[in-house]
């Protein structure tokens, strides 16, 4: 709760700065539109900005699920297998390495001017922190407890299953939150490099147009996007791992 | 104890093993026999190689030279229960899901598992804990669940290593007179691997002193009386004790 309000009382000296700013005479309204400006064009817009929206919320989400189904199985595939995992795994960090912003042009080039592109370029960029933290997850498993399963007489699967896949659940949280924090950076990039719709399209244009406070307005819409898709995760995290948050008081 | 397995234990025999790792020899020509229903306490100084001993048992490694042997057909392996010093019980699982652990691991069906586990609660003191989940459970309560994990496959060998190394000294004591309990109502073949002398006089047939590293068995002392009547003041066992203590030090 302490928490909570010292982050809105920060947020709003942020805001009350950026008011301020804004008020100068010297400083131009095409240059820097003020909070009010912004509210306002989001009241006089608001169709347009949510259809636009809609679209790239439609565009990261499909490209965080292609990411977490692809991430997950990365991430188990070299867990299993050492081979695949030594010969993997620089390749998957050198990925990283590449310019996203440049290759979004050459997607749309190879998969033409549909969601095809957005949907590789969140995916690409989501899929990274998701097997990372999957395969660290995986691994992390105390040795003694693979002995214990192992005197056990536990099969791989068993152990895989019963173990070391729970114990990784809440590494895959934080690679999720990571991931849907910058999924929508993607959706953006792809919608830049070519898009006739989206919420990233509508930014760049509005700029071009000196539309400068509907283009505020889209920018404060794609963060709470960032916000909430963050938020989600760490709730799923809550309802998936209850064993991970500190112990319930005793009651004895 | 209720288990699938009510025998009297097996014979198991160590002949002449030693392990190393690279250069540094863990343990030396060790040979040890303990018969059918009989409790071997294994003490000595820390890094004398006990636990490896216990793993060598329990078929997780082989010895370089010499032989491990468990009387009755099969793995060794699939005969001895292996019950580590930590309890290591899974944190999303409830004290009965753990408690079933080992027995979902042979193939029991979860549910079938946990039927199997719930009854023996009640007799474990820990009646109404079923659904806690380890983080809200005590020390020795754990350590408790953590033996009904080792206990319900109805293995007939127990290779206990410092089962109550991490608990408080009241708890261990009570601990120790409930195991003691356990094992004259249903004998089991027992390794204890202990570093607390008077822990092995109560709770063993017989203590095997191991030296320090490289392990060898240096002193084989009997304890004669029975288990029910011993006493941590009893004149004989504080002989016993100053024996064991002698060659340790």
């Amino acid at each position: 709760m302490r928490r909570a309000l010292l982050a809105v009382g920060l947020l709003a000296v942020f805001v009350g700065l950026w008011a301020w700013v804004a008020s100068w005479d010297s400083v131009d309204d095409l240059t820097l539109a003020s909070p009010g400006q912004t509210v306002d064009a989001f009241a006089d817009d608001r169709s347009l900005l949510l259809d636009n929206a809609w679209v790239t919320l439609y565009e990261v989400l499909l490209g965080l699920a292609v990411s977490v189904v692809a991430g997950v199985a990365a991430a188990l595939a070299m867990h299993l297998s050492r081979t695949l995992r030594d010969a993997a795994y620089p390749l998957l960090v050198a990925s990283q390495a590449v310019p996203i912003v440049v290759l979004a042009p050459i997607f749309v080039l190879a998969f033409d001017y549909g969601i095809g592109p957005k949907l590789a370029i969140v995916a690409l960029i989501c899929f990274f922190p998701i097997t990372v933290n999957v395969l660290d997850g995986l691994r992390s498993v105390d040795p003694e407890q693979l002995k214990l399963m192992r005197s056990f007489g536990a099969s791989r699967l068993r152990t895989l299953r019963s173990v070391e896949i729970p114990s990784a659940l809440p590494s895959f949280f934080s690679g999720l939150k990571v991931a849907a924090t910058v999924s929508v950076i993607g959706a953006v990039f792809g919608e830049w490099a070519g898009a006739d719709r989206g919420l990233g399209r509508l930014v760049l244009m509005d700029n071009n147009q000196l539309l400068t406070a509907r283009a505020y307005a889209g920018i404060v819409l794609l963060t709470l996007m960032a916000v909430a898709l963050f938020a989600l995760a760490g709730l799923a995290e809550r309802l998936a791992c209850p064993w991970n948050r500190p112990p319930r008081e005793r009651t004895a | 104890m209720q288990t699938a397995s009510t025998s009297l234990g097996t014979q198991v025999q160590v002949r002449g093993v030693t392990r190393r790792y690279g250069s540094v020899a863990a343990l030396e020509d060790v040979s040890l026999t303990v018969g059918a229903g009989q409790v071997l306490a294994v003490v000595g100084p820390s890094g004398c190689g006990k636990s490896t001993l216990l793993e060598l048992l329990a078929g997780l490694q082989e010895p370089d030279a010499g032989t491990v042997t468990v009387d009755a057909p099969g793995e060794r392996r699939d005969h001895c229960a292996y019950m580590p010093q930590r309890d290591l019980l899974l944190p999303w699982r409830d004290a009965v899901g753990n408690a079933a652990l080992a027995l979902e691991c042979q193939g029991v069906p979860r549910a079938g598992a946990r039927d199997r586990a719930r009854p023996l609660f009640e007799r474990f003191g820990l009646a109404e804990f079923e659904q806690a989940r380890p983080a809200e459970l005590s020390g020795g309560m754990r350590q408790r669940v953590a033996f009904m994990r080792t206990l319900l496959p109805g293995r007939p060998v127990l290779l206990l290593d410092e089962p109550f190394g991490a608990l408080d000294a009241i708890t261990r004591g009570s601990m120790q007179r409930w195991l003691a309990g356990a094992l004259d109502a249903e004998p089991r073949t027992v390794i204890l691997v202990t570093h607390d002398v008077e822990e092995a006089l109560l709770l063993s047939d017989r203590v095997a002193v191991l030296s320090p590293r490289p392990g060898r068995v240096v002193a084989e002392l009997e304890v004669p009386m029975p288990r029910a009547e011993r006493t941590v003041s009893d004149p004989s066992l504080l002989e016993l004790r100053e024996r064991a203590m002698e060659v340790l030090r």
